[in-house]
């Protein structure tokens, strides 16, 4: 008779949780994940801490250059230079009209969020921008007139992609209108417009800008240097814009469009009041996308002679007292790109993920 | 409460009659265009005139007359014509895009299924990767590697050297240069015979497969083909490719193949870049793949490598290719930038030094636009032939 022995109990599953579990999951369940975790490890061993040395631990961030004692970035070139690469060659004295600029700018798009009176909006993105030019540019009210070619560095970098989502705007929306419509020869105007700007690349059309574009008026009319580069960065972002309207402006469904005519709605009124307060909306992660791209297109403008703040780098380090700080200053413009362009991309994605839910 | 009833609108009225406003419109715009295209046409030859510039395409055959520090074909700076210059800058342009666009692919696609990993680490360091290199803009990129990087590098007689036989310092990297000896179109011959062959045995592996049902192992079979065959026709006929190895003869380096900092900084940061957004491209193509196609596949017993070839990559790539084609057009465009370091690609020979000589703005920047929008033009029809292919069939 078989006699009932207890069985020696199981041992208790390994952790389903806590630090070791997660590891284990995660970076070492076999063989080829662990050697690709070992990879990763050395590259990071690799790059990081020399990084961080570099940048922080040895850098040397006050004082004179012959104090200059560590290995590390010398930060002091930026301390020093701070000035010119925000504000380029601007008066030091009228540094307070870009700063001005700048809490206009911040306190206009906030008073968006609580201002509710459509025309009192309206007025303030008419007066927005004009105030923002005779504080800048001066001439008026007594102000201090400030040549172009003075403007440089990140405040000119700020204008250059200001102006050009600014300005664009209207004329891409008319544009993607355009090319939806049922006209044919507006819709070929526009589709020929579009495709050229987007077949070739920024840089050719700032020298068709820079070069050409004089050559189109009569010898009175003259044109500044920067004028010239913003009309062209405006057309060229114009045709991507009109791409991006275009995107949202086909995901309307088509009972939107009937719905808007059978109210009686002309095309203008349909159009400003029912489709593009939808396709806009919709269009603002890919509205977003395209301003990143335009700040990035910024830096292009040094080719055709302006001094934006990546073009400050060379033109800081032909200063003979402060030679050979090149790192310094592309680590700095550096910097200062991928946290405007980092944000705004992780603002779109907020956006992106707050349409998603309301679908 | 009667309302007496509003007549019906009048549409008697010329203007209301949606068709003759539509005419109208368009042809008030098509004024509006031609008006501006007069008055600038007839502003640029008034221009002109008065600055005593020339027109038309005949400089096209003046001597250019300046060197150029790489050139696919042969150029010499004493004879050779802009018409030359403009083909130099073209293929420069083809070489760098050609070069970007196979590294940045590689390296994006890389990335791409990294971010996908189950391994955490891999799949942060590719995110690391990616939100990092996308958000600096690229010129700066390319002025970085080129201002910064190269330029750091050692003088030539301290180069750094790998194998002996690559040499990398501040004028660039050497690499042994080929030699074709006579023979060595035998073995050209041999890889083209190969390829048919390759061809032939796809065909009859699938017509294979679809009678009886039995797998042949046709990549691993044509990979070797493709290797060996090359391979054992250079052993029979002696030979005939050598290399030619770069060695220091004073200050420089003489023999091998020189490949300048310019093109270096600038493959370096274009394929950088462009590896961003093809890694964002790929990650997403394939996560358009419903998991339930996963799993069915599954469930009716196909193994793992099957799943992927047959399920899951016909699914991704129809997502994966537009995108990254696109992608591709942004390179070559974004090479235009080399204009910024010098590099002798079209924009900067053509629309710089050229430009500078003749002064024949409109010519010179027409023609540098047309080489762009040709390339554009073919591949988006290189995209449409695509998309046309990979369309769901049957529905």
């Amino acid at each position: 008779m078989a006699i009932y022995t207890i069985k020696e109990a199981k041992a208790a599953p390994s952790n389903s949780k806590g630090l070791v579990f997660w590891l284990r999951e995660n970076l070492f369940p076999d063989i080829k994940n662990t050697l690709l975790t070992l990879v990763g490890l050395y590259l990071i061993s690799i790059t990081i801490p020399p990084l961080l040395n570099w940048m922080i631990f040895d850098a040397t961030w006050s004082g004179t250059q012959d104090e200059i004692v560590k290995e590390g970035a010398r930060w002091i070139f930026i301390v020093e230079k701070f000035d010119q690469f925000i504000y380029g060659f601007y008066p030091e004295a009228l540094h307070w009209r870009p700063n001005l600029v700048l809490f206009i700018t911040i306190a206009f798009l906030t008073s968006f969020k609580v201002v509710k009176n459509v025309k009192v909006k309206i007025a303030f993105i008419l007066l927005y921008p004009i105030t923002c030019f005779i504080l800048i540019s001066g001439g008026w009210f007594g102000l201090e007139t400030v040549e172009t070619e003075k403007w440089g560095g990140l405040m000119l970098t700020l204008v250059v992609a200001a102006v050009g989502i600014i300005a664009s705007f209207p004329i891409g929306i008319v544009l993607a209108l355009g090319r939806q419509s049922d006209m044919p020869i507006v819709k070929t105007l526009c589709i020929g417009f579009i495709e050229f700007i987007r077949g070739v690349p920024l840089i050719t059309i700032l020298f068709m800008a820079s070069v050409v574009l004089p050559l189109f008026f009569s010898d009175g009319i003259d044109f500044d240097k920067l004028l010239r580069a913003l009309i062209g960065i405006t057309l060229f972002q114009a045709a991507y814009i009109a791409e991006v309207v275009r995107g949202g402006l086909q995901a309307i469904p088509k009972g939107q469009y009937e719905a808007a005519k059978s109210l009686g709605l002309g095309y203008w009124q349909g159009m400003i009041l029912i489709i593009l307060p939808q396709a806009l909306k919709i269009s603002i992660p890919n509205l977003v996308g395209s301003f990143i791209s335009l700040f990035k297109d910024t830096t292009l403008v040094l080719i055709i002679g302006l001094f934006d703040i990546l073009a400050m780098v060379t033109l800081t380090n032909s200063d003979t007292n402060w030679l050979g700080y090149e790192i310094e200053g592309y680590v700095f413009v550096t910097l200062i790109y991928w946290v405007i362009c980092f944000s705004m991309s992780q603002y779109s994605k907020a956006i992106e993920r707050k349409f998603n839910t309301e679908h | 409460m009667n309302k007496t009833q509003l007549p019906a609108p009048s549409s008697s009225g010329f203007l209301n009659n949606p068709q003759n406003r539509a005419v109208i419109y368009q042809v008030v715009a098509l004024l509006i265009v031609i008006f501006f295209a007069y008055y600038f046409t007839n502003n640029m030859f008034e221009n002109i005139e008065k600055r005593g510039i020339t027109t038309g395409f005949s400089f096209l055959d003046d001597v250019a007359g300046f060197g150029i520090s790489q050139t696919l074909i042969h150029y010499d700076d004493g004879a050779s014509t802009y018409y030359d210059v403009f083909i130099v800058g073209l293929l420069n342009t083809l070489l760098v895009s050609v070069i970007g666009v196979f590294l940045a692919s590689v390296l994006g696609l890389l990335i791409g299924v990294g971010r996908l990993s189950p391994n955490y680490l891999i799949s942060k360091l590719s995110l690391v990767y990616i939100e990092t290199f996308r958000n600096i803009p690229i010129l700066l990129q390319i002025l970085f590697w080129y201002n910064v990087v190269l330029a750091a590098l050692p003088s030539p007689r301290q180069s750094i050297s790998y194998f002996d036989s690559f040499f990398l310092n501040n004028r660039g990297l050497l690499t042994p240069e080929p030699i074709f000896e006579t023979g060595s179109s035998a073995i050209l011959i041999a890889f083209i015979l190969a390829v048919i062959g390759v061809i032939f045995l796809g065909r009859w592996a699938t017509k294979r497969h679809d009678l009886s049902g039995e797998e042949f192992p046709l990549f691993k079979v044509s990979i070797a083909i493709l290797v060996f065959a090359p391979l054992l026709v250079y052993f029979v006929a002696g030979q005939p490719i050598s290399a030619e190895y770069p060695a220091l003869k004073g200050f420089n380096f003489k023999g091998g193949l020189a490949i300048i900092p310019e093109l270096l900084a600038l493959i370096f940061a274009l394929s950088i870049y462009t590896a961003t957004y093809i890694a964002e491209a790929v990650r997403a193509g394939i996560e358009a793949v419903p998991p339930g196609q996963k799993e069915a596949a599954k469930s009716l017993g196909l193994k793992d490598h099957v799943i992927l070839r047959k399920v899951v990559l016909p699914q991704a790539l129809r997502v994966i290719i537009p995108p990254v084609i696109n992608q591709y057009l942004n390179l070559v465009k974004n090479s235009s930038l080399a204009t910024a370091i010098g590099y002798p690609e079209v924009v900067t020979l053509f629309s710089g030094t050229t430009l500078n000589q003749v002064g024949q703005a409109i010519e010179i920047i027409l023609m540098t636009m047309a080489v762009y929008l040709v390339i554009s033009i073919v591949i988006s029809l290189v995209l449409n032939w695509v998309n046309a292919k990979m369309a769901i069939k049957g529905r």
